[in-house]
């Protein structure tokens, strides 16, 4: 297999689903030959030209609203905001329009769209340009929400969202776009359903729930455990969020009895809270050896300073230190 | 330019039909028959009837919080809005949306918006949509005074302007934003000022000359799909509170007569007799279709089931 770019993934996922359904238009701020905030979408005005990518003035609120004004009207839009912090800006039409257009108007339409943008801290952009803000649109019934933590997944869920009949928020965290991995060629197609976890290492000792970026990382210390201290733990890939598979947690949950939850995002009513509520309220409760563990980013916003933001998410170390106390029940 | 018979037939029977409509179901929130609340557009409705009259059912329309006329205007079934008003299964949104989310999608509306402003943007991609599929088709985004200070308003307005986009802004301005006059939320009189910011074409008129609304429409229409976006400003006024709950205490109760004296439908009436183009007689032909309308719409509604409990899960998602 070909090994791209997380980057070049979810490039390549729009190229072939915009050459393959012409209802795609793809909406941002500087989408065009400068290529978006962070390359992603290099190279796609040359070949769909301005009436389908379409540049728009620093307006989140009016573009993100225009994609659901056209997806309602039978086009399939992509939104790219730069920053995905700035979904601050297009609340209103994410929350109170695509989210509720197909309910409130009794199932006469649905709001077909992608909003996605660079999320998660690491590359010293500070307090407005680094949260992880996932938990609040998960929240929100008639939202979907995806976060790759892998090229092949990037690929496969992008191409699974734009054709999604729903306003889908796709969250592409800024440290994995150089990041590399296997993608199968581009003459073979494929696609990732939503709702279907991704069990990125088996395990019978403790089971470790994650997405995004904290994937890898949680594996690097998985695969060190199983080295010098022989715990096995099985690291699932949510990759999404809504839907969630809750099936390949509770069965992992039910097999390992342990269990703990890594995300980036703030710990207090972060992702990881509905995580844990969904494994408590069910009958995988009873074959818990003993607490589950968060191990979630601080309750701060993110700081500047290189060495305070790289404490402020999960270290390897704290995901080490979580393992090895749950595997001791 | 003359209107034909049958579009002043259209124009005065839609207005008499939402202000029956709307004083029928006012009486039904007096007499706490109806759940919820509504906003009434009674005096406002030669806005939304002169607009929709002159779109053809492919153009789209947005409509606001209150968009009875809107609604009623762009052809819309008052049996089904009745149902809606109800809550049954056979409204418009199956019970799910209420006098706020009045929407025919069949018929170009993409939905009446609870959020103030916030149909604008959306309005704005449906016309993206005409311009990439070149339907030929436009857009009217409503929307009132209140609105055009919202940062939706000037985002799309600018947006609209830069891709020349085919929609029309209106904006019904009645003078209030629930209880705060228009003096006090801009510092401009006329609201088709703000049209010069984003380099598109604005226009105020009397909201209350549904011929005139009719005629500016049309020349809108071919104006925006050639030269890109208009703001359309309608002055009018609304007679009822905000709201079922309002008692209107910003404003005299000689304000409110003032504008009653312009009532749109009576000053269209008495032009259609004073240039003989319907008869009295006609015209109460029309007065009682429109009785006998709002009456089978209120029994329709009340004859319509209730949603069933498992259709509270439907529609969250689409397949």
């Amino acid at each position: 297999m070909r090994e791209i770019t997380f980057k070049e993934a979810i490039n390549e996922a729009i190229r072939e689903e915009m050459r393959r359904d012409d209802s795609v238009i793809f909406l941002g701020e500087d989408i065009g030959i400068y290529g978006g905030g962070f390359g992603v979408p290099l190279g796609l005005i040359e070949e769909f030209g301005p009436s389908r990518i379409i540049e728009t003035p620093i307006s989140e609120l009016t573009f993100t609203g225009a994609a659901v004004g056209s997806a309602m009207t039978g086009l399939r839009p992509i939104v790219e905001v730069m920053f995905s912090d700035f979904i601050t800006l297009a609340m209103d039409p994410l929350v109170n329009q695509a989210a509720k257009n197909r309910y409130q108007f009794g199932g006469q339409t649905s709001v077909p769209m992608v909003f996605r943008g660079a999320s998660g801290s690491g590359t010293g952009a500070a307090a407005q340009h680094s949260q992880s803000l996932e938990a609040w649109v998960a929240h929100v019934p008639g939202l979907k929400v995806v976060i790759p933590s892998t090229p092949y997944d990037a690929k496969g869920l992008m191409k699974t969202a734009i054709r999604d009949n729903n306003p889908v928020i796709f969250y592409e965290q800024k440290l994995l776009y150089a990041t590399k991995g296997e993608v199968p060629p581009l003459d073979e197609e494929y696609t990732i359903p939503f709702g279907q976890a991704d069990i990125k290492k088996g395990g019978e000792d403790v089971t470790l729930i994650t997405y995004g970026r904290m994937v890898q990382r949680s594996l690097d210390v998985a695969y060190s455990l199983k080295q010098e201290k022989n715990i096995d733990v099985e690291v699932i890939d949510i990759r999404t969020l809504v839907p969630l598979d809750v099936t390949t947690i509770l069965q992992s949950a039910t097999k390992t009895g342990r269990v703990i939850v890594v995300h980036e995002a703030v710990k207090t009513g972060g992702f990881g809270a509905e995580i844990v509520s969904t494994i408590v309220e069910s009958d995988a409760f009873f074959t818990l050896k003993g607490p589950i563990l968060r191990v979630a980013g601080l309750d701060v916003p993110i700081p500047f300073n290189k060495t305070l933001e790289s404490l402020v998410v999960p270290t390897p170390e704290k995901i080490r230190e979580a393992i090895i106390q749950v595997a001791a029940y | 330019m003359e209107l034909t018979i049958d579009i002043h037939k259209k124009l005065y029977y839609r207005m008499v039909l939402t202000r029956q409509f709307e004083l029928a179901a006012d009486e039904l929130f007096r007499a706490k028959k109806m759940h919820g609340t509504s906003h009434f557009c009674v005096g406002e409705e030669a806005t939304g009837v002169g607009v929709g009259v002159a779109l053809s059912d492919s153009d789209y329309i947005t409509q606001t919080h209150r968009g009875h006329a809107q609604s009623i205007g762009k052809g819309m079934s008052v049996k089904r809005m009745m149902a809606e008003f109800f809550g049954k299964a056979d409204g418009y949104c199956k019970g799910k949306g209420g006098s706020m989310h009045m929407a025919d999608f069949a018929l170009g509306s993409l939905g009446a918006n609870g959020i103030v402003g916030g149909g604008i943007p959306i309005a704005t991609g449906a016309a993206i949509t005409q311009q990439y599929r070149q339907t030929g088709n436009i857009v009217v985004s409503y929307f009132g005074d209140g609105a055009s200070n919202t940062g939706a308003f000037h985002e799309a307005l600018n947006l609209a302007s830069v891709k020349k986009l085919p929609i029309i802004f209106v904006c019904t301005n009645n003078l209030y934003g629930m209880s705060t006059p228009q003096h006090e939320s801009m510092n401009i009189d006329d609201i088709s000022k703000r049209a010069i910011s984003y380099g598109i074409k604005g226009l105020t008129i009397d909201g209350n000359d549904v011929i005139r609304v009719y005629q500016e429409t049309l020349k809108a229409k071919e104006y925006v799909l050639e030269h890109g976006p208009m703001l359309m400003v309608l002055e009018t006024y609304r007679w009822l509170g905000h709201s079922k709950s309002d008692a209107q205490v910003y404003r005299s109760q000689d304000e409110v007569k003032q504008w009653k004296l312009k009532c749109p439908i009576d000053r269209h009436r008495k032009y259609l007799l004073e240039h003989s183009i319907l008869t009295t007689q006609e015209l109460q032909e029309i007065d009682s279709l429109v009785a006998q309308e709002i009456q089978d719409s209120l029994e329709f509604a009340q004859m319509s089931p209730e949603p069933t409990f498992e259709s509270i899960f439907e529609d969250v998602y689409a397949d």
